[in-house]
């Protein structure tokens, strides 16, 4: 049996070469990212803003009655500016308000609100199951909040190190910078898109983060190899060698990941629409980060062969000397 | 590398089997077949955005605890020093920022009133309570400690679990879970609950019920702008009443509590057809009721419920049987439901629903249904691209797959885990994970094949320089993983559970026992060469 290649032997690509304006793409990526966040933010769900989430399916109808239902939800004291949208199916909707900024040391007015579009709905259509409702108050959602960035620094900050002690600590900066890149590109395509930002997005994240630094650490690992065995090569044709080496595996690894994800993507659960979008777009951004941010800052650090062979000390040296006056 | 003496592979065989066992008992579960009751039975359990149910997180305000602690010692002392032979007399009592404050009419009372409240300040158990100062040796001020507000709380928030406990056992609702969490919150989990509002409506009732005379001195005029005569404290009629959005003044001592009941019952009147909750006292209630009930005939009293009237029927004449029923414009089932909750006993703190999820049982199983048929595509495809791309290797990485997927779920049950939708994003990199180690392997075994190893020197050397990058992978992701449990909240924990687990079973099936199945091979068939 003839079997699949997907990578031809002795590919020679030249990775390396575009190695600046990719650089400086990435950088402005990100920092392009990070305007979007902070100049448009991110369309936090309930989790962090606070308010409350229900999805309800309308047993009787071909189609839930959408205009409608702005309009009577709308009407309800408090309730502000309910975000109401089909959810999966045409008779399931979603009707999503967050908490005004003020309500937010109120702990009782997301209840509130969700007691009050409940009974709205069950009024008006008595055919109206509900399917689901998230409620958080704002001390709930801020405390979520706290707890998602100490969560991703921490383990950012925990894996870095362990990278430095494995390898050498140009290696720990560089996973530390590839993985800050993902997650920052991941932020900005979700402030640009506007896509919900959850609790299950955090969780996203965090594959990407796991899935990012597998790659990264696969071509790390040939990068060391490869500096232990070829002590006198350039050290860009060394990086360039080792993404070839290893491109094979990062080929197939993506493509196994992606045919796994592909239908979760497409025939999935709605409720898990957004975290498997998120690990797909993840998916590539990690393994491109890989290649072209975590492996050319290693020139720009100055990892040398030295870094994987130890030093001769003074004991060695008159050793050796020793051994060759006898 | 390749050498498996006869006890290891016993070893290996038995911890994937005993592994993969401990899977059968959930997957007969989802599968919807019943395990044998005979055989133990660990299953994975699974979250309530899978399973369907309400998660309902509950908070109390300590300050709250604090207000009523300085409101039941005011109490204390002025029946203390009000009962003390001969009496001392005090004026000026205040509370004010959590102190309390009395003004001892003669100062000579000092030692005496000190000696009186001294088991109070001290407390009952081992840590003082109260903090006693003498300003100009007249006035004594109470301050509670910082250890007695602490154990006050955690009394507090320890009796209102079990009332919680007692409501939700009286909706006769499956398997609840009911933990405190932190200092001041309680969580309350229900599977399968398709309408939550009434076990919200259930525990957000603190069912404080009291009984008060009705100051019938008072000013409506006064009444209605909020004033209360000296001694006297308004309150507001409760919303469904016919009297709502009027108040009255009650007189502030003499009444009695509701909290020494031996039972609690939702009725019908029979002179009016009204819905009614029939309450009966213990003893010691009774007794203090039919005192109030004979030392009052002829005027009005009232029922209050968490600082709002009821209703304030007159006492048309002493009620001796301890028995009593309470009226107050009740439908049919919020006289059920004060019954349950009075019967479960008040709250003693207020509880506020912070947080609330639920998940029809519908949309739950359809997450499942879906999760499962996108997986099992997912996973064909994977298993046709990793034996198209690597033939018999691709087979082994196959079965080692299946079982690291038997592997966490069997963990997972052993070890009381839970199942979340997040888990599932954890499974789907940790797949990925086993699939690359496996990739990486089979990648550098071709590697060396071409490099002109011969074919034992390549598998061996495959494994051995696959493995480095496997390892820091899959320790980094480990170290990632535990952080993200101790630091996370919910989901993060949810995914974070699933890739612990699932780093270490892929590490062994996709690495250890693959190896021993190249092994075995070789060892039998001693190939020339590989088709890799």
């Amino acid at each position: 049996m003839k079997l699949l290649k997907l990578v031809p032997d002795d590919t020679n690509i030249k990775f390396l070469k575009v190695r600046w304006p990719l650089f400086i793409l990435s950088v402005l990526l990100m920092i392009g990212s990070w305007a979007l966040v902070l100049t448009q933010g991110l369309n936090y769900g309930v989790d962090f803003a606070g308010g409350q989430e229900i999805r309800a399916t309308f047993t009787q109808t071909e189609e839930a009655p959408i205009p409608e239902l702005r309009e009577t939800v709308s009407a309800l004291p408090n309730v502000g500016d309910p975000v109401i949208q089909r959810f999966g199916a045409a008779n399931e909707v979603s009707i999503r308000v967050k908490l005004p900024p003020e309500a937010e040391s109120d702990p009782e007015y997301a209840a509130e609100m969700t007691r009050q579009i409940t009974d709205a709905l069950r009024d008006g259509h008595p055919d109206v199951r509900i399917d689901g409702v998230d409620s958080v108050s704002g001390k709930v959602s801020g405390e979520f909040r706290e707890d998602a960035v100490l969560a991703l620094l921490a383990a950012m900050l925990a894996v870095a190190i362990y990278i430095w002690i494995r390898f050498e600590w140009q290696f720990g900066a560089g996973a530390l910078f590839a993985l800050f890149h993902d997650v920052s590109i991941t932020l900005g395509l979700f402030s640009l898109f506007q896509w919900e930002f959850s609790l299950q997005i955090i969780a996203a994240i965090l594959a990407i983060i796991g899935y990012s630094l597998n790659d990264t650490i696969v071509v790390y690992d040939r990068i060391r190899e490869n500096l232990k065995k070829y002590r006198k090569m350039h050290l860009p044709d060394l990086l360039n060698l080792s993404i070839n080496e290893t491109l094979a595996r990062t080929v197939m690894t993506s493509l196994t990941l992606l045919v796994a994800l592909l239908p979760l993507l497409f025939i999935g659960p709605e409720s898990l629409f957004g975290l498997v979008i998120a690990i797909t777009m993840g998916l590539f951004i990690g393994t491109y980060s890989s290649i072209y941010t975590a492996a050319p800052i290693l020139i720009w650090l100055g990892v040398t062969s030295n870094s994987f062979v130890p030093e001769e000390t003074e004991a060695d040296k008159q050793e050796r000397k020793a051994r060759g006056q006898a | 590398m390749l050498d498996f003496p006869t006890w290891k592979k016993a070893w290996l065989w038995a911890i994937t089997l005993i592994a993969a066992l401990a899977a059968l008992p959930s997957i007969f579960a989802a599968s919807g077949y019943d395990w044998p009751q005979t055989l133990p039975d660990p299953e994975v359990n699974l979250g309530l955005d899978l399973a369907g149910g309400s998660h309902i997180l509950l908070e109390a305000e300590p300050e709250q605890v604090a207000a009523q602690r300085l409101e039941n010692m005011e109490e204390s002392v002025r029946s203390l020093m009000a009962n003390a032979e001969p009496r001392i007399r005090i004026g000026d009592v205040a509370t004010n920022n959590g102190n309390l404050s009395f003004l001892l009419d003669d100062s000579s009372d000092l030692d005496r009133a000190r000696e009186d409240l001294m088991p109070l300040v001290n407390g009952t158990g081992l840590i003082r309570e109260w903090d006693l100062t003498v300003v100009d040796g007249q006035r004594v001020v109470l301050t509670p400690t910082q250890d007695g507000l602490e154990t006050a709380v955690s009394q507090a928030m320890e009796s209102a679990t079990e009332v919680v406990r007692k409501r939700i056992d009286a909706l006769g609702t499956r398997e609840p879970t009911i933990i405190r969490q932190g200092d001041t919150r309680i969580v309350v989990q229900v599977p399968g609950l398709q309408d939550p509002d009434q076990l919200k409506d259930l525990l957000g009732q603190t069912a404080k019920l009291e009984f008060k005379l009705v100051d019938q001195n008072a000013l409506p005029s006064n009444v209605a702008a909020g004033i209360a005569p000296p001694g006297s404290q308004i309150f507001p009629y409760v919303e469904d009443s016919p009297f709502a959005g009027t108040s009255l003044a009650v007189r502030r001592l003499g009444g009695i509590r509701g909290d020494n009941l031996t039972g609690a019952s939702a009725g019908v009147s029979p002179q009016n057809n009204e819905n009614v909750v029939n309450i009966q006292f213990d003893t010691q209630g009774g007794a203090k009721f039919a005192k109030l009930t004979t030392e009052n005939v002829n005027r009005p009293f009232a029922i209050i419920l968490d600082g709002e009237i009821l209703s304030a029927p007159n006492i048309n004449e002493p009620i001796l049987g301890g028995g009593a029923q309470i009226s107050g414009s009740f439908t049919a089932e919020s006289a059920n439901q004060l019954a349950i909750s009075l019967r479960s006993g008040a709250l003693p703190v207020d509880l506020t629903v912070i947080e609330e999820r639920t998940v029809g049982p519908d949309l739950g199983a359809d997450s499942i249904r879906k999760g499962l048929l996108a997986l099992m595509i997912g996973s064909i495809a994977v298993i046709v691209l990793m034996i198209a791309s690597y033939g018999r290797f691709g087979v082994y990485s196959t079965i080692a797959l299946f079982f690291n997927v038997l592997m966490i779920l069997g963990i997972m049950a052993v070890l009381n885990t839970t199942l979340t939708l997040p888990g599932i994003a954890g499974f789907v990199l940790t797949i990925g994970a086993a699939v690359d180690a496996n990739v990486l392997i089979n990648e550098r075994i071709r590697e060396e094949r071409k490099r002109g190893r011969r074919v034992i020197a390549a598998v061996e050397n495959g494994y051995k320089e696959a493995s480095r990058a496997i390892y820091d992978a899959n320790i980094t992701n480990f170290i990632a993983g535990v952080l993200l449990f101790l630091f996370g909240s919910g989901p993060i924990r949810g995914f974070a559970v699933v890739l612990v687990v699932g780093l270490f079973t892929s590490v062994f099936t996709a690495v250890i026992l693959t190896r021993m199945w190249v092994a075995g091979w070789l060892r039998k068939s001693r190939p020339n060469d590989l088709n890799i």
